[in-house]
């Protein structure tokens, strides 16, 4: 499945750009397959097991995916993944 | 949605003619008109920190008349706040940042009573600090104010308007509604040190803390006069460099730590040190 990952600005300096192309068969594959292409933005998507982190968020089309099964959640062709790190400042 | 307060039209206090005149242009709007000005003048706000985000909200609620404003600070005005933290001034460097706050406040409308509290919001001081309130303002810096202040603003049933800037992005929301999320359902946990955009790391943009502290001020105004659609359920994505809005859905987390069916936080923590170790509660 053809999937585009959007990344804050903050995080697009890891990686090309802010909207990245992906494919994979669930949101665990396709932050799988970001996180082996750009090594260094890895370790601000998921933990060192693979595992999402309390912190950042991730948005399948805008529905939170803790709901629907978290990394497990099944993507389509198209599918628009967004993630939203915890920021803090004021 | 979900209201503040709500007293009766008879129980609100009269605006003198000096009053009329200043809010006239909220009283020609139906959705305001006297009764609305007549209830922010009733209303109780709280914001914690007088910073970035402090300051459009500060001057924006003065100037609408809410008729009480807490502030809670305890810093001092430092020349490098200036280039965002608009409530203060040049000649303001080195006091205390309540200080300078409540001087312009009551400068801009002397009709507002502001209450300071010179302190860092702490698991010890936070219901006695929040119970008075109605709307609870979350315009802080660090991580464990954030935490703090959600987990005291659900357990004490008041919303929590929320506010939060890094470099060129920002992100606002309503928690803790009857009904709504709240912070720890976006992100159940504080994250430690250099997972995320670490305070070293720091710079803002200085007009983001204006457009997201404003629309944090509109959000707590409709509360105040119960009209129109809250942020509630909902997470405001701001990016100044593309100068774009996006919105994701939020919803209560049955399993969350503070306002799930089985909390399993209930009283208040003290997250320290989020910029120099791992946060531990304390």
């Amino acid at each position: 499945m053809a999937v585009t990952l959007f990344l804050p600005t903050v995080l697009a300096k890891l990686a090309d750009g802010r909207a990245i192309e992906s494919t994979g068969d669930t949101v665990g594959a396709v932050v799988a397959d970001v996180a082996t292409r750009y090594p260094n933005l890895a370790p601000r998507l998921r933990d060192e097991a693979g595992q999402p982190y309390p912190f950042v968020t991730f948005y399948l089309n805008d529905e939170d995916i803790r709901f629907n099964g978290g990394f497990d959640a099944k993507v389509s062709d198209g599918d628009e993944l967004t993630v939203v790190p915890a920021i803090a400042g004021g | 949605m979900a209201t503040a307060t709500a007293p009766l039209a008879t129980q609100l206090e009269e605006l003198s003619s000096d009053e009329i005149l200043r809010y006239s242009r909220h009283l020609i709007l139906p959705e305001v008109a006297l009764e609305g000005q007549q209830r922010l003048k009733a209303s109780r706000v709280l914001l914690i920190g007088a910073g970035g985000l402090g300051s459009p909200l500060a001057l924006y609620l003065a100037a609408a008349g809410v008729g009480t404003i807490g502030l809670v600070d305890f810093d001092v005005v430092d020349v490098t706040n200036l280039q965002r933290q608009i409530v203060h001034g040049s000649k303001d460097v080195g006091r205390p940042k309540l200080e300078s706050a409540r001087d312009r406040l009551k400068d801009l409308n002397p009709h507002v009573h502001v209450e300071g509290f010179e302190t860092r919001l702490t698991s010890e001081n936070a219901l006695e600090i929040m119970r008075d309130y109605d709307i609870v303002i979350d315009g802080t810096d660090n991580f464990a104010t954030r935490y703090l202040t959600n987990d005291a603003c659900v357990l004490l049933g008041k919303p929590n308007v929320y506010g939060s800037i890094y470099r060129f992005e920002g992100q606002s929301s309503v928690f803790a509604t009857e009904d709504g999320p709240c912070y720890r359902c976006l992100y159940p946990e504080p994250p430690p040190p250099g997972l995320v955009p670490s305070c070293a790391e720091g710079g803002v943009l200085g007009v983001l803390p204006g457009i997201i502290g404003s629309l944090q001020a509109n959000e707590a105004l409709k509360l105040a006069l119960g009209i129109g659609e809250s942020l509630s359920g909902r997470l405001l994505l701001f990016d100044a460099l593309s100068t774009e809005f996006s919105e994701v859905t939020l919803r209560r987390d049955p399993n969350c730590p503070v306002c799930g069916d089985a909390p399993t936080i209930t009283e208040y923590i003290d997250y320290v040190e989020f910029c120099s170790g791992r946060p531990t509660p304390a």
